[in-house]
């Protein structure tokens, strides 16, 4: 009887989130997943299924590979500013955690990631602007011509990179400092009697025990550098003004098909590639920890 | 003799250590102040006159401070209705997750059936997709539901955090121990008495640093408002902000002083929460 009415209360207790879920999220899940086998231009009525046609056109869009090639660029070229530089300051700040500033230094630098993107975006769009910003003054007093940093191919990649490392920065930093307090303090000591400097220790002993911790970070990294949208929108407007023409990402480049084009089965297709990206990314970071429990 | 030379090398040894805790204390001084440089010159540059902006080098206090900037923003744009808008969203979001999250993190912990391992496996699954994968079907949801250029849009794709599910649930995994509900059981508590007295007042820690990591999370969404909010009193603050500068004209003047409005209350209420926050996005950091 009572054991009845337990299992009522955590059944009735759990119904309405649970309702939410499905409805907010496994549903819009799964119509994406029906829907990139469909064609449906939102204004016709019917959706006649198309198996992979939507992929296969995929293959051959050249906006598409744009979009798909800068946005793994952005997404990798993060990762490689990010994850060094993070852990060098973590390891800095860890080090200085008894001095007074080390709240200081931790909450100027998580700063970036908190505040909202767009206002965040538009310091940069100044500082990178070819006339006003003094990024091209600065660089002038070494002799180096001003550059059209938001409007040249490449350098406006570059820019949407440092901007998005700028904000990933505080989260990684703040990981590896989780990270650096539960290492074991015992191990440094018998490190340093046996005459091991603080950059040997860092390199010996930090970075293969944080292994795990820059395989997470790493992939956290990665997957929301693969979702970059509001910042290559702000930063990156093409010589008409369109925002986000410049660098174009894949989640302008599907939003675009949905609602600029109309075209929401070949959108979501595109949304499945995105989730194939995520998904592999995350399998990668499980298999490579697994292994390293395994030895 | 050699008791001196001993002092003598910890002097030495003492001295070393101090000039590699100031060069560190330098390095890292200098990087968290340029870190900070551009959301200094943002706000200050909010208060230039557009001759002052062309200054090189940029100055960080203008020489003569206006505020036609923020005048002409406030004048022009909905602003104020936007930061209303994006509070409003951030808030209900956040009540909605709180709600959400405790419910079920509490039951996904402490009741031990088959079916709901089953839910729990679900949450997990679809925790690792972007909202970015699934957010076209959900905004078909909001139109024929008839809300689109609403609050409850927005708050439709923000009811639910998988995270904050996993985040209570390990906390009274780890918080609350069974003999505590069992003694309150025998004592004749009922569920939801054990749940409201007992289990909530256990987790506020916990609900405090998921509450705001929930409203930072909304305050900050960008894609979402972007597809849903299509008439302009609608934007959240975001949106308005990205596509005010979408204009013929980019103002960089009058753009800062529109960032600077939104940036100072933001900044000034992490640092307040700073500690939750902190704690809130440390902890997705131990999921496994």
């Amino acid at each position: 009887m009572l054991r009845r009415k337990r299992w009522l209360f955590a059944m009735l207790a759990i119904l309405p989130t649970l309702a939410i879920f499905a409805w907010v999220r496994m549903y819009p899940i799964a119509e994406t997943l029906r829907l990139s086998l469909h064609k449906w231009d939102i204004l016709s009525k019917n959706k006649p299924f198309i198996g992979l046609g939507n992929f296969q056109e995929l293959m051959g869009d050249r906006l598409f590979h744009e979009a798909l090639l800068n946005t793994t660029i952005i997404a990798f070229g993060v990762l490689i500013i990010t994850i060094p530089t993070a852990m060098i300051l973590a390891a800095m700040i860890h080090y200085r955690t008894r001095s007074r500033a080390s709240g200081f230094y931790e909450t100027a630098i998580f700063l970036p990631h908190v505040v909202s993107l767009v206002p965040a975006a538009m310091a940069w769009k100044w500082i990178f602007d070819a006339r006003l910003g003094p990024l091209n003054a600065f660089l002038g007093m070494f002799g180096i011509e001003p550059q059209a940093w938001l409007f040249d191919p490449t350098l406006s990649v570059i820019s949407v990179i440092v901007l998005c490392s700028w904000q990933a920065l505080g989260y990684a930093v703040l990981i590896y400092l989780v990270g650096f307090k539960s290492l074991p303090v015992s191990l440094y000591e018998a490190a340093k009697l046996d005459g091991a400097s603080g950059p040997q220790s860092f390199w010996f002993l930090s970075i293969p025990m944080l292994k795990p911790i820059t395989l997470y970070v790493s992939v956290v990294t990665l997957v929301s550098g693969f979702n970059v949208y509001a910042q290559a929108f702000v930063l990156a407007s093409d010589a008409q003004g369109a925002p986000g023409r410049q660098v174009r990402v894949l989640v302008l480049d599907m939003l675009e098909n949905s609602f600029r084009n109309y075209r929401v089965g070949y959108a979501a297709s595109e949304a499945v590639v995105l989730l194939v990206i995520v998904l592999v990314l995350t399998l990668i970071q499980f298999s490579l920890l697994r292994e390293r429990g395994r030895s | 003799m050699s008791s001196n030379r001993s002092t003598e090398s910890g002097k030495r040894r003492r001295f070393r250590r101090m000039l590699v805790d100031r060069s560190i204390d330098v390095v890292l001084l200098t990087f968290s102040l340029l870190m900070l440089l551009p959301l200094v010159f943002l706000v200050s540059n909010g208060f230039k006159t557009p001759q002052e902006m062309l200054a090189w080098p940029p100055t960080v206090i203008p020489a003569n401070p206006t505020i036609d900037n923020f005048a002409a923003v406030l004048t022009q744009t909905p602003l104020l209705r936007w930061i209303l808008n994006s509070i409003l969203f951030a808030v209900m979001s956040t009540i909605a997750i709180l709600a959400t999250s405790s419910i079920a993190g509490y039951i996904l912990a402490k009741f031990r059936y088959r079916s709901l391992n089953i839910i729990f496996a679900l949450v997990l699954a679809t925790a690792i997709v972007p909202f970015e994968v699934y957010m076209i079907p959900l905004y078909f949801q909001a139109q024929s539901l008839g809300i689109l250029n609403s609050i409850w849009a927005l708050l439709l794709g923000y009811l639910v955090m998988s995270f904050g599910i996993f985040l209570i649930r390990q906390n009274v995994i780890h918080s609350i121990p069974d003999e505590l509900l069992e003694a309150a059981r025998i004592d004749g508590a009922g569920e939801l008495w054990i749940f409201f007295r007992i289990v909530l007042p256990l987790l506020r820690g916990a609900l405090g640093a998921l509450g705001v990591l929930a409203f930072f999370q909304a305050w900050t969404a960008f894609a979402w408002p972007m597809i849903v909010a299509t008439n302009r009193e609608a934007y959240t603050i975001e949106v308005g902000l990205a596509l005010f500068q979408t204009g013929f004209t980019v103002d960089l003047g009058r753009l800062s002083a529109a960032s600077a409005l939104v940036l100072v209350p933001s900044i000034t209420l992490f640092v307040i929460l700073r500690r939750n926050f902190v704690q809130g996005v440390a902890s997705t950091g131990l999921k496994e």
